[in-house]
């Protein structure tokens, strides 16, 4: 990561730019859709999630194309890398990090501005649900491309009445990289 | 494996030789060939080998540096990134450019050995090239070998810039 103190601003001066309504409503139909096909919130979370790690597997390379980052010295600058450089160049927010267990495998995202729920209220049918689980998937898809098993979910979230929003990110493994072919084939 | 011939040969002129796109599994998803009248092996055969030539090679080249070189077993897995990385090598009658991402994809580009310092060109043809039209084409599958003829036209286009 570059020392300035905001690394996602000169990406996010670089990077095409959509309506911002119209990304909103976008996701929100999906969601919607979801709902009328699946019925279950909780079922709709899972099928979110499972969407944005399709995404997310894409994402990492268009990510790295434009972001020119290094290599992550650590998960912590990982991390930090997430919400500073990929929020902002995908979601045009920022978050922070916080909540780090010993180890340094286990952080909080902590994001107070999400445009994805901006015309959003939960209506009493749907209260289980993580209304932008999609981001859960799309971290872990690309965590994943980059050799990262993760848990990611969310905690808090605004729509359910707390503070900001809170994705917890679990460190699970870090993949070594294996001759794939066996040595008689 | 159905990465079929390369797009256009560009003509005999060209200093490009042929271009390997391998994933992380050794899947080659992509063989582009601008000139190349001698093949002995089989594609498939010859693919594999490549790919585990740089597979070995890398290890090793991360083994024999002398200052940071890791102390495990040579052959030993690596975590992705990890050691250092060689970009090239060359002989008298081709050169060989390597460039693999943090997702592990792997581009092999063989030209004549002639050619100077092929990573922008490279990393541009992940950047701006790959990513544009493969990786971000809704239809395409993620991991499976590709055939796209706007990155093979936008490909070829390129590299006729490159001398």
């Amino acid at each position: 990561m570059p020392p300035n103190s905001r690394p996602g601003d000169a990406v996010f001066a670089n990077v095409e730019r959509v309506n911002a309504e119209l990304f909103t409503l976008t996701y929100g139909a999906i969601v919607r859709q979801l709902l009328t096909d699946f019925e279950e919130v909780d079922e709709v979370n899972k099928q979110l999630d499972t969407m944005g790690y399709n995404i997310g597997i894409r994402l990492i390379d268009d990510f790295l194309a434009k972001a020119n980052i290094t290599r992550c010295s650590d998960f912590r600058e990982t991390a930090e890398t997430i919400v500073k450089v990929g929020f902002k160049m995908f979601l045009g927010v920022t978050g922070t990090v916080t909540n780090w267990n010993a180890e340094g495998t286990e952080c909080s995202l902590i994001l107070d501005d999400n445009p994805l729920v901006d015309f959003v209220e939960l209506p009493e049918t749907c209260q289980g649900l993580y209304y932008c689980n999609m981001l859960c998937g799309v971290i872990r898809g690309a965590l994943e491309m980059v050799s990262m098993r993760t848990e990611v979910k969310f905690v808090k979230d605004v729509l359910r009445g707390d503070e900001a929003f809170e994705i917890r990110l679990k460190l699970l493994e870090q993949v070594p990289e294996e001759y794939p072919y066996k040595d008689d084939d | 494996m159905q990465a079929g011939p390369g797009g256009g040969v560009v003509g005999s002129a060209t200093r490009m030789r042929c271009l390997y796109l391998f994933n992380r599994q050794g899947v080659c998803l992509h063989y582009h060939v601008w000139l190349r009248p001698v093949s002995v092996l089989s594609r498939q055969e010859d693919q594999k080998l490549i790919f585990g030539l740089l597979f070995s090679l890398k290890l090793f080249t991360a083994k024999m540096d002398p200052v940071g070189g890791g102390k495990g077993q040579l052959g030993a897995a690596q975590l992705q990134g990890q050691g250092c990385s060689f970009h090239s090598f060359r002989t008298d009658t081709y050169k060989l450019s390597f460039m693999e991402t943090p997702t592990g994809l792997k581009l092999v580009l063989i030209t004549d050995p002639k050619m100077g310092d092929l990573r922008e060109a490279m990393k541009h043809i992940y950047s701006s090239i790959y990513v544009e039209y493969v990786v971000k084409n809704p239809l395409y599958t993620p991991d499976m070998p590709f055939k796209c003829e706007l990155f093979n036209q936008n490909l070829d286009n390129y590299v006729k810039t490159l001398s």
